[in-house]
C-alpha cells in the first residue's frame, strides 16, 4: 500500500492533529536516545484515546503496515527508531495517573505518565515507586515496562519486572489483553513476565498498574575510595558476602572521577583509582548497623578513605557526581557511546582489565562509571563522530566489549535492551534454536510480524551475515546454516 | 550418552510418535493441577548444584536437585532461598517448585519464586536444548521465557537445570502475635506494610495475627517494640507449618482452596474457614461451596482461585482463563510444544 493511501485511511478514522505527516513534524521521531540511528517515519499518530489507539492497529493489521510504539524516546537502544514504511504510534498523550490504591499499595496508571511522576504524586502517601532509570524524570512508564528498565537502585529493590503488577494491552488486532491482576498473581502462564522488557514487539501497553513501597525511614551513603580498580572490586564483593545488600553500589573509575570533579567539583578524592558509592536505607537502627559494618568491610578490602553522607544534603551531593558523569563526559568528548553489558561480579577486576586492554588497542579513551553491585557495567567509549570511520571503530569496539561479557557468562544487555543496537551480538549469546523460539514467541502475539518488526531479535539470515565477519574462538556460529 | 541428549532423543521421538510425557521430579507435588496421563518421563537423577559462589548470590543447580540439599548449602553460606517455597515432601525438587512457582510466606516483602529465577536450560517439545535467561540479575537480552516457565507446570518445557537468585538470611528474626478479629487484622496488615518496617510475614488465624519481623538486630527490637503484642516461642516452627500445610487448619478431607485476591479486601463472603497469608493477599479456604461460587466471589473481589487440594484432578482446578488469554496460551504452547506432549492438559484441559 502506497505511503499516501494509507496516511489519508488514517485520516479519515482519526482527528486531524492526531495524525501528523509533513517532514518539519516528523523530525522529532527520527530517534530515540540513540541518536547514532535515525530513520523518519512514514507517519506519527497520536492518539488520545483507546479506541483511536485500537482503530490505529486495526488499520495496520489490515493493511499490513508495520507499528513501533513509543513513549518519551529516552530509549537507549534504538527501541524506538521508526520504519519508513511504518507508522510511529507516540502514547505520550496517555499521562494520567488513573487510581492510587494506599490500602494494597498500587497505582493504575497509563503508559505516557513519567517514572518521576509516580514517585512524586504518591509521595504525600509515605509511599514510592522503586526503579529508578537515570532518565526518570522524562522517561514514561510504558517505556519502562517495554525495556524492563532498571536504575540505581535494583540491587535491592529489582527491576521493572519485580515492580509492576498488572498491564492492559491491545494486540496487533486491537484486541485487549488484561495480564496479571491486582492480586500478587494471576492464573495461566506468566506473561506479564513475558511482556516486560519484550520491546514493543509482542503489543501495545496501555495501562499499568505498579507496585509502591513505603519510602524508608532513612537512606545514607558512604563514600569509599580505593587505590586500585581490582581493590574497589573486592570491596564490593565483600560488602554483599558480609550480607548486606546495599539499595544501591556504585562504582567510578579514575576518568570518571576526574571529569566529574572538572564539571561540578563534588569533593570525591581526586587520587584514588575508584570510588565506591554505597547506599543503605531502612529504619535508622538497621541503617546504622550496616553503616559500621559497610565501613569496617571496605576497610578490610583496602579502602584508603571513607566518607558517610551526615544528611540528606550530603547524600545528594555524594551522588550528584554520580549522576552527573554522563554530562560531564560529553564535556570531555565530542561524542560518548554507553555500553550496557552484565557480568557476574567475580569477573568484574578481569572484565576492566580487558576493557583498558581494548581501549588502549582502539586509541579509544573509556570510563567506567556503573552499577558494580550488580555487575552492569556501562564502560562510556569517547569518540569523535566527526572523524571519519570513528563511529564505527567506536561500535566495534562496543560490540567486543559485549561478546567478552557473554564469555564470562553474563549478558550483551543489562537494562538498555537490545533494540537495533545490540541486535548482531544477539546472534553471540543465543544459538539458532533459541533464536527460532524467539519468534515463534512473537509470532503468537503477531502473527504478521507488524509490532516493531527487526528489532529486539536478529532473523537467523542476519546472525549469518554477522557471523561471516565474526568468528567467536574459532568457531563459526550457527554452521546449521548456509554461508551467503 | 549425556542425560541431556538422551532426554532430548526420548522427547523428539515422542513428539514424533504423539506420546504424551508426564514429567517427574520426586512426585511430591502429584495432589497439585490437573491429571496428565502420559509416559513418565523422571528428571529426578538430574541432580546436583551446578555453581554456587555465595557472593553472587546465584546458585546455579540441576532440576532433580532436592530443596533440602539446596537449602542446607545455602545456610552453610548465611543465604536462603528468599521466597520460602513449600516442599510439600521429603525429596520435593527445585525442578518442581519452579514449575508449581510455589512461594512461601516471605513472599510479599521478599518476592515470589517468579522473581528469584534468572535463567533456565530446558529441553522444549522439539526436543531442542534451549539457554533462556543467565546468570545475572540484570539481563534483558530476549524475551524473559524463564520466568514465564516459572509456574508453567511443564506445559511448555522440561526444565533442566536453573538459575537462581539468593539472598543473605536475616540475622534476626522475632515473631509477634496480637489478638484481633478478622477485619483489623487485614486493616492492620496494610498498615504495616505501608510503613518502612522489616516485616517478613503475616498471618491470621483464629483470631490472632501472627508477624514476624526479619533483619538486622537493633532494626527488628525496635520494629518490634513499636508494633508490639507477644512473642511467640518457636517460631521457625510455625512457619513451616504454615508453609508446608501442616497446622491442623489444613488436616481433614475439605476441598483446599487457594484464594489470591488483593491484600486488603475485606473477608469475602464464602461459607468455610479461612486462613489469611501472605499480609491478606493469599487466603486459604476449606469450603464445600461450589467452584463456580467461590470463582465468582473470588473474581469480583479482583482476584483469582484454585482448587489447591480435594478437587476433580480431571476437573477445572485453576481460574479459567479469558477465551482471548486462552487461545494466546494455546499459540504459546504450540510454539514450544507443537506436539502437545508435555504434561498435557496439567493446567488447563486446552493446554
Amino acid at each position: 500500500m502506497s505511503e499516501n493511501n494509507f496516511t489519508t485511511i488514517l485520516q479519515k478514522h482519526l482527528p486531524q492533529g492526531c495524525v501528523i505527516t509533513n517532514a518539519e513534524e516528523l523530525r522529532p521521531y527520527e530517534c530515540d536516545a540513540l541518536s547514532a540511528y535515525r530513520q523518519l517515519p512514514m507517519v506519527v499518530v497520536i492518539p488520545e484515546s483507546l479506541q483511536q489507539v485500537q482503530t490505529v492497529l486495526r488499520l495496520c493489521t489490515e493493511h499490513k503496515v508495520p507499528v513501533v510504539a513509543r513513549g518519551s524516546g529516552t530509549g537507549l537502544s534504538g527501541g524506538a527508531l521508526p520504519l519508513d514504511n511504518g507508522v510511529l504510534l507516540s502514547l505520550a498523550k496517555f499521562n494520567r495517573i488513573l487510581d492510587i490504591d494506599v490500602a494494597n499499595r498500587t497505582a493504575r496508571v497509563q503508559p505516557g505518565v513519567t517514572n518521576l511522576s509516580i514517585s512524586n504524586t504518591v509521595a504525600a502517601h509515605g509511599l514510592y515507586y522503586a526503579p529508578d532509570p537515570s532518565s526518570q524524570i522524562a522517561c514514561s512508564i510504558g517505556g519502562n515496562v517495554a525495556e524492563n528498565a532498571g536504575g540505581v537502585h535494583c540491587l535491592k529493590y529489582g527491576l521493572t519486572t519485580h515492580n509492576i503488577q498488572a498491564l492492559e494491552v491491545l494486540t496487533i488486532e486491537g484486541e485487549q489483553l488484561s495480564i496479571g491482576s491486582q492480586a500478587l498473581d494471576a492464573p495461566g502462564y506468566d506473561l506479564l513476565a513475558l511482556m516486560t522488557g519484550s520491546e514493543g514487539m509482542l503489543g501495545v501497553i496501555t495501562e499499568v498498574t505498579v507496585k509502591l513501597l513505603p519510602r524508608p525511614e532513612i537512606a545514607q551513603v558512604v563514600m569509599a575510595a580505593f587505590d586500585s580498580v581490582d581493590a574497589a572490586g573486592a570491596g564490593v564483593t565483600a560488602v554483599i558476602a558480609s550480607g548486606i545488600i546495599p539499595a544501591g553500589l556504585e562504582l567510578l573509575d579514575k576518568p570518571a572521577i576526574d571529569a566529574v570533579e572538572k564539571f561540578i567539583h563534588t569533593g570525591y578524592p581526586k587520587n584514588a583509582a575508584a570510588i565506591l558509592l554505597c547506599e543503605l536505607d531502612g529504619t535508622q537502627a538497621d541503617v546504622s548497623a550496616q553503616i559500621e559494618r559497610v565501613n569496617r568491610v571496605f576497610m578490610e578490602a583496602g579502602a584508603t578513605d571513607q566518607q558517610v553522607s551526615r544528611d540528606e544534603a550530603e547524600r545528594q551531593r555524594f551522588w550528584a557526581g554520580r549522576k552527573a558523569a554522563f554530562p560531564a563526559m560529553g564535556r570531555l568528548s565530542p561524542d560518548y557511546y554507553c555500553m550496557d553489558g552484565t557480568i557476574p561480579r567475580k569477573h568484574l577486576a578481569h572484565v576492566l582489565n580487558q576493557i583498558g586492554i581494548m581501549s588502549a588497542a582502539y586509541g579509544l579513551p573509556i570510563c567506567n562509571v556503573f552499577h558494580a553491585g550488580d555487575g552492569n557495567l556501562h564502560p562510556l567509549i569517547l569518540y569523535d563522530a566527526n572523524k571519519a570511520g570513528e563511529l564505527e571503530r567506536t561500535e566495534e569496539l562496543g560490540g567486543k566489549i559485549l561478546e567478552l561479557c557473554v564469555e564470562v557468562g553474563g549478558t550483551i544487555t543489562g537494562e538498555h535492551g537490545v533494540g537495533l543496537e545490540k541486535i548482531n551480538q544477539m546472534c553471540v549469546q543465543f544459538n539458532a534454536a533459541e533464536l527460532q523460539q524467539f519468534h515463534a514467541i512473537k509470532s503468537a502475539f503477531d502473527a504478521d510480524n507488524l509490532l516493531n518488526p527487526g528489532k529486539a531479535i536478529p532473523t537467523l539470515h542476519r546472525c549469518a551475515e554477522f557471523g561471516a565477519m565474526h568468528v567467536h574462538h574459532g568457531e563459526l556460529p550457527h554452521p546449521e546454516l548456509e554461508r551467503f | 550418552m549425556s542425560f541431556e541428549k538422551n532426554l532430548r532423543e526420548q522427547v523428539e521421538a515422542a513428539a514424533a510418535a504423539g506420546t504424551a510425557l508426564s514429567i517427574q521430579g520426586s512426585n511430591s507435588k502429584s495432589f497439585y493441577g490437573r491429571m496428565t496421563r502420559g509416559e513418565v518421563l523422571s528428571v529426578n537423577q538430574h541432580k546436583g548444584i551446578i555453581d554456587y559462589t555465595p557472593s553472587e548470590l546465584v546458585i546455579s543447580a540441576r532440576a532433580g536437585t532436592t530443596l533440602t540439599e539446596l537449602e542446607s548449602v545455602l545456610e552453610q553460606q548465611g543465604q536462603m532461598l528468599a521466597f520460602e517455597p513449600a516442599h510439600f515432601g521429603d525429596n520435593a525438587t527445585l525442578g518442581g517448585t519452579i514449575a508449581c512457582a510455589f512461594s512461601g510466606p516471605r513472599r510479599p516483602y521478599a518476592g515470589a519464586a517468579r522473581d528469584f529465577v534468572l535463567g533456565v536450560n530446558c529441553i522444549n517439545g522439539k526436543g531442542e536444548w534451549l539457554r533462556l535467561g543467565g546468570q545475572v540479575m540484570k539481563n534483558v537480552a530476549g524475551y524473559d521465557v524463564s520466568r514465564t516457565l516459572t509456574g508453567s507446570l511443564g506445559t511448555l518445557a522440561i526444565m533442566l537445570d536453573i538459575h537462581v537468585r539468593v539472598l543473605p538470611r536475616p540475622e534476626n528474626e522475632i515473631t509477634l502475635q496480637q489478638a484481633c478479629d478478622v477485619e483489623t487484622a487485614i486493616q492492620r496488615c496494610s498498615a504495616l506494610a505501608a510503613q518502612p518496617l522489616p516485616v517478613s510475614a503475616a498471618c491470621y488465624l483464629d483470631g490472632l495475627l501472627t508477624l514476624r519481623l526479619s533483619g538486622m538486630e537493633q532494626g527488628v527490637q525496635s520494629a518490634a517494640a513499636s508494633i508490639g503484642g507477644d512473642t511467640l516461642a518457636n517460631a521457625a516452627r510455625f512457619w513451616q507449618q504454615l508453609r508446608e500445610h501442616q497446622l491442623e487448619f489444613f488436616s481433614g478431607e475439605q476441598p483446599l482452596w487457594r484464594l489470591s485476591v488483593p491484600p486488603a479486601t475485606a473477608p469475602l463472603p464464602i461459607e468455610g474457614d479461612t486462613l489469611l497469608d501472605w499480609g491478606g493477599a493469599q487466603r486459604w479456604l476449606r469450603s464445600e461451596q461450589s467452584a463456580d461460587t467461590i470463582r465468582s466471589i473470588t473474581e469480583a473481589a479482583g482476584g483469582h482461585a484454585t482448587l489447591f487440594r480435594g478437587g476433580d484432578p480431571d476437573g477445572e482446578i485453576f481460574h479459567p482463563l479469558q477465551p482471548q488469554l486462552l487461545s494466546l496460551h494455546q499459540r504459546l504452547k504450540q510454539t514450544f510444544d507443537p506436539a502437545g506432549i508435555l504434561n498435557p492438559g496439567r493446567m488447563y484441559r486446552e493446554l
